[in-house]
């Protein structure tokens, strides 16, 4: 009974594993990155799968062999304290398989830090990401331009993400061509990726950020060279003109569509530095519930801000 | 003070006004029952002012189930909400409220006490003692994790319930993105439960190295003690960790300082390191004693001795060990550098190697046993496979590279309940088929077990096994809904019916306690299971005293070589002495009182209230220091009696277990 569940439940995750295995995103990597780390999980996967085969049959041999049936009611088990020589067996094959494993994500860890392999000679393209309170923010500093909730790459040429955020901490993830990272508060963080070919990718924060989470997602579109460089001159010329007042608006806790600006928000601030201030303000994150105190925030208001700041933290809010 | 009386109570949702009138109901019924049973008095003397260590384990093992129902109902409406995309069962802020319940409850108010609950009842018995070093600061202990989750679960129906996630990150936790006052739910109340669990840690630290009957020698203890012990050493090790950072936070959040905000120079990352630098020994302190009683259950079904005991004991010593040196694998992704991660990859797939051994030495104790497959037996074998799967995606997640395709992904989430609920929640129902007749002097029935046992496992599975395939597609955990082109629904429509299989195994399981209490046998054996281990070589239920005579230990196993040898079994009376016994205090209630009300004032902010109210635990206290009250005896007529009563019984019981 026992078993035969067992096997059943094995055939079918496996089954679900062939079915399923090829379609889902993280096994049909677009890029060198996504494809390295494709590699070693696959490496991995292999090990694993040797395991649960050694222990389920291990298992399920002694399990259905050592059954208490009618026939051996009167068998006493043998006194037995253990064997040595098995012991040392069974620690010495799983440090071989970490082993195993360890060397190569040592090894894609170090290389996932630099320009991916076979793209060193190309220049990189730099990309600006400030993720806010629900929404995406990319600047594209050498172009000046800004885009928000979608970001279009050239294909086959490395983008260095440097990623920061306006508040809240999230993670950057484009699965179909690498691995995540997270984007912080005065800080910046970096992830190389490049797009083999044309095509639309889906990106999204995985780092929980509050209500508009679920819905933080965007848009990487991979284009041609000739593709791109038109985008870039299009959006250079028929974007509007991105203003301080609208940056701040845009910052708070909402869902924006796709914005297009013909300049970048770096002229003014820089969330990954390390005095730059936090302008969200805690009034806009009032929901329901017993609201507590709200802390001045003078100390890291900037002087020439201070009329400003009296306004903003002076009134009364609570009637959210 | 300027308390804002009409924002107290949550309003404004049916679910949570539904909630409201049922807590209301309940209370009155549960009130208006003791009152018309007068069962007041019975209720205060013989269980709140108790410091017995069997009736606090029973006392937290009850409210662990509890917990487990609330827990649970929160696992289902998540998977309601997702069971289709685009759900409007739960709004988001509901769902971000539901799952950091679910988490903290689970791990906190249910693991934990379940494990400590199981732990007070055995481990005085296995070690042949007649309770823990400190049994009143046990009461306390208890008492505080119950004002602590009093206070918890309140949290949604008055004043908002936390809802930045039972990991609580900064920034999102601070006052600058979390302005209302559930948050404070979090800090506070896990800070009162946090402090019962680290005395606790502490009690049995010198239960068991202290209070060990004569023989027992550190490599004659049962496993189950082993694995308290090292348990307790890394509570001891982590929860004071836990303590500061829940300081730190309070301050940030209800005085205004900046350790974690990022507003004024704070650090967002310390709280993450501080998080789980507790967080990730977290785990091993629910894990290690679930190890603890699969072993001894297993041993107990094969017939045979635990298969290399002494790798046993190395095992879960290098385990805690490494315990405290893996944290930053849940956050690999922070761009800590290729150097960090690698060192915390490599540490982490370690833990793997002890594991193993442990794996394959359970194996090799069924090896050649004569495995009978009772209710506790069953769910000890599911532990193996399910585990397994568990363990091997760990090591996946392991992989510092790979974990930034796994990373807040349901893989992972799929990943940690693989672990949990074979881990620890498997184990606390093996635990508790396997004890339960020496906590009440019946058995539950095994045909209604079996019935729990496969809705629950293979429920387990279709609920967790489509989230590995979700996760590895790119959806994401806390989300709480998705889109149709996702092409996420039917894996999660899977899933929520596995929730339903699950769910329904949990209330054959509640339905099994009620048929067992109004039908089962109370005519059985003090030793039903034929066991090697010295609980079972006293009554049951266990009298207060635990042992008439305190039982020699020769060897390992003591009980049943002490059955083998036909020695040590009977009682003579000239062996009975007068037995020396703690009184039992109120205290330790008045101060779950006391600490949730200045919680309570806390939370909302209250200060001079908090402040007023704080004199009530100053002068428990102090009260506490005058208390010259050591305790009282038993006489030797009443020992007589008792010891009479249960051992003339053996030998015409009936026999439940073939
Ligand atoms: C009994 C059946 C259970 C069900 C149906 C269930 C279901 C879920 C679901 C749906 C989530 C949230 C997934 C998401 O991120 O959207 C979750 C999260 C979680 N569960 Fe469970 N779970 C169960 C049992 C347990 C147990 C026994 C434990 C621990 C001992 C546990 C610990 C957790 C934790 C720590 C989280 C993470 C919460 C967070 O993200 O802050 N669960 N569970
Ligand atoms: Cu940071
Ligand atoms: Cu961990």
């Amino acid at each position: 009974m026992k078993l035969k569940m067992l096997s059943l439940s094995l055939v079918t995750a496996v089954s679900l594993i062939f079915l399923s295995g090829c379609e889902m995103v993280v096994f049909q990597p677009q890029g060198p990155v996504a494809r390295s780390i494709m590699e070693l999980i696959n490496w991995s996967l292999m090990w694993m799968l040797l395991v649960v085969v050694v222990v389920f049959g291990l298992f399920g041999y002694i399990v259905w062999k050592y059954r208490e049936k009618p026939e051996n009611m009167g068998y006493e088990p043998p006194e037995e304290h253990g064997s040595t020589v098995l012991e040392i067996v069974w620690t010495a094959i799983p440090i071989l398989i970490v082993i195993a494993l360890t060397i190569p994500t040592v090894t894609t860890l170090y290389d996932l830090e630099d320009v991916p392999a076979g793209y060193e000679e190309k220049e990189p393209i730099v990309i600006h990401v400030t993720s806010a309170d629900w929404k995406w923010i990319f600047s594209y500093p050498e172009e000046g331009i800004e885009t928000i909730n979608y970001v279009n790459i050239p294909e086959d040429t490395p983008v260095l993400f440097k990623l920061t955020s306006a508040g809240t901490m999230q993670s950057f993830w484009v699965p179909a061509l690498g691995g995540q990272k997270y984007s912080m508060n005065k800080m910046e963080t970096e992830l190389y990726l490049v797009a083999d070919n044309p095509g639309s990718y889906m990106g999204r924060n995985t780092n929980f950020n509050g209500r508009g989470y679920a819905q933080m997602e965007f848009e990487v579109l991979a284009q041609t060279d000739e593709e791109y460089n038109a985008w870039v001159k299009e959006v250079k010329e028929t974007a509007p003109e991105l203003t301080e007042e609208k940056y701040m608006e845009l910052l708070k806790p909402t869902h924006l569509g796709r914005l297009t600006y013909s300049n970048t928000h770096l002229a003014w601030i820089n969330h990954a530095e390390h005095d730059s201030e936090l302008v969200t303000d805690p009034e806009d994150y009032r929901y329901h519930g017993y609201q507590g105190k709200i802390f001045d925030q003078e100390e890291e208001k900037d002087t020439t801000d201070v009329e400003n700041n009296e306004e903003d933290h002076g009134g009364d809010h609570s009637g959210h | 003070m300027g308390i804002k009386w009409d924002e107290i109570l949550i309003t404004g949702d049916p679910i949570i006004l539904g909630s409201q009138i049922a807590i209301l109901l309940t209370t009155l019924g549960i009130i208006g029952g003791l009152t018309y049973l007068k069962k007041w008095t019975w209720l205060w003397r013989e269980w709140i002012t108790t410091v017995d260590h069997k009736r606090i384990g029973i006392m937290y093992i009850v409210a662990a189930v509890l917990m487990f129902f609330r827990g649970g109902m929160d696992g289902l409406m998540m998977k309601a909400q997702t069971s289709r995309p685009e759900m409007s069962f739960l709004d988001a802020q509901h769902y971000n409220e539901v799952f950091t319940a679910h988490g903290v409850i689970m791990i906190l108010f249910m693991a934990m006490p379940f494990l400590i609950g199981l732990m007070n009842v055995v481990i005085p018995l296995q070690i042949g003692a007649r309770d823990v070093a400190f049994p009143q600061l046990n009461a306390l202990s208890f008492w505080l994790f119950f004002s602590g989750a009093m206070l918890f679960n309140i949290a949604f129906v008055v004043g908002g319930a936390p809802d930045a996630g039972w990991t609580s990150y900064f920034p999102l936790a601070g006052k600058e993105f979390s302005p209302g006052i559930g948050n404070n739910y979090y800090a506070i109340s896990l800070q009162i439960a946090g402090l019962g669990t680290l005395m606790t840690g502490i009690n049995f630290i010198v239960t068991i190295l202290k209070m060990r009957t004569k023989g027992m020698t550190l490599m004659r203890m049962p496993m189950f003690t082993w694995t308290t012990l090292i348990t307790s050493v890394i509570i001891v090790a982590a929860f004071p960790i836990f303590t500061v950072a829940l300081a730190l936070m309070t301050f940030d959040r209800l005085y205004g300082t900046h350790f974690f905000t990022v507003a004024a120079g704070g650090s967002d990352m310390l709280w993450a390191n501080l998080f789980w630098l507790w967080g990730h020994p977290e785990v091993y302190i629910v894990i290690l004693p679930a190890f603890g009683m699969f072993s001894e259950i297993i041993s107990t079904f094969s017939r045979k001795q635990l298969y290399g005991y002494k790798s046993m004991v190395v095992s879960i010593v290098a385990i805690a060990v490494l315990s405290m040196l893996v944290w930053v694998h849940h956050f690999y992704t922070m761009g800590s550098g290729a150097l960090v991660n690698s060192f915390f990859s490599i540490t982490t797939m370690m833990i793997a190697v002890p594991t193993g051994v442990k794996m394959f030495n359970w194996l090799f104790t069924m090896r050649k046993g004569r495995i009978k497959m009772t209710t506790a037996m069953l769910w000890s074998l599911a532990f193996v496979p399910n585990f397994v799967i568990g363990g091997v995606t760990g090591v996946m997640l392991a992989m510092g590279a790979a974990d930034y395709q796994y990373h807040n992904t349901l893989f992972l989430v799929a990943h940690f309940h693989y672990v949990l609920i074979p881990g620890v929640v498997f184990a606390v129902f093996a635990g508790l088929y396997y004890w339960w007749p020496k906590m009440f002097g019946f058995m539950l029935n095994e045909k209604l077990g079996k019935w729990h046992f496969w809705l629950f496992v293979i429920g387990f599975n279709v609920t967790f096994m489509p989230m590995f395939f979700l996760g590895l597609n790119g959806a994401v955990r806390r989300a709480y809904t998705f889109s149709a082109e996702s092409g996420f629904a039917p894996l999660f429509l899977l899933s929520a019916i596995g929730s339903v299989i699950l769910a329904a195994g949990f209330a054959v399981f509640c339905y099994n306690i009620y048929w067992s209490i109004r039908y089962a046998d109370r005519n059985i054996s003090s030793d039903p299971w034929d066991a090697r281990t010295l609980e079972w070589a006293t009554a049951s239920p266990v009298q207060h005293y635990n042992f008439a005579k305190l039982p020699e230990v020769k060897s390992l196993d003591a009980f049943w070589y002490m059955k083998k040898d036909n020695e040590g079994l009977t009682l003579k009376d000239e062996e009975i002495e007068e037995i020396h016994m703690p009184s039992n205090s109120g205290l330790p209630f008045l101060m779950c009182v006391a600490f949730g009300i200045v919680g309570f004032f806390l939370i909302f902010e209250w200060h001079l209230l908090a402040a007023i109210s704080a004199v009530l635990i100053i002068a428990g206290l102090i009260y506490r220091s005058f208390d010259y009250n050591d305790g009282y005896h038993i006489h030797k007529d009443e020992i007589k009696k008792t010891e009479g009563a249960w051992r003339k019984m053996e030998g015409k019981v009936n026999n439940h277990v073939s």
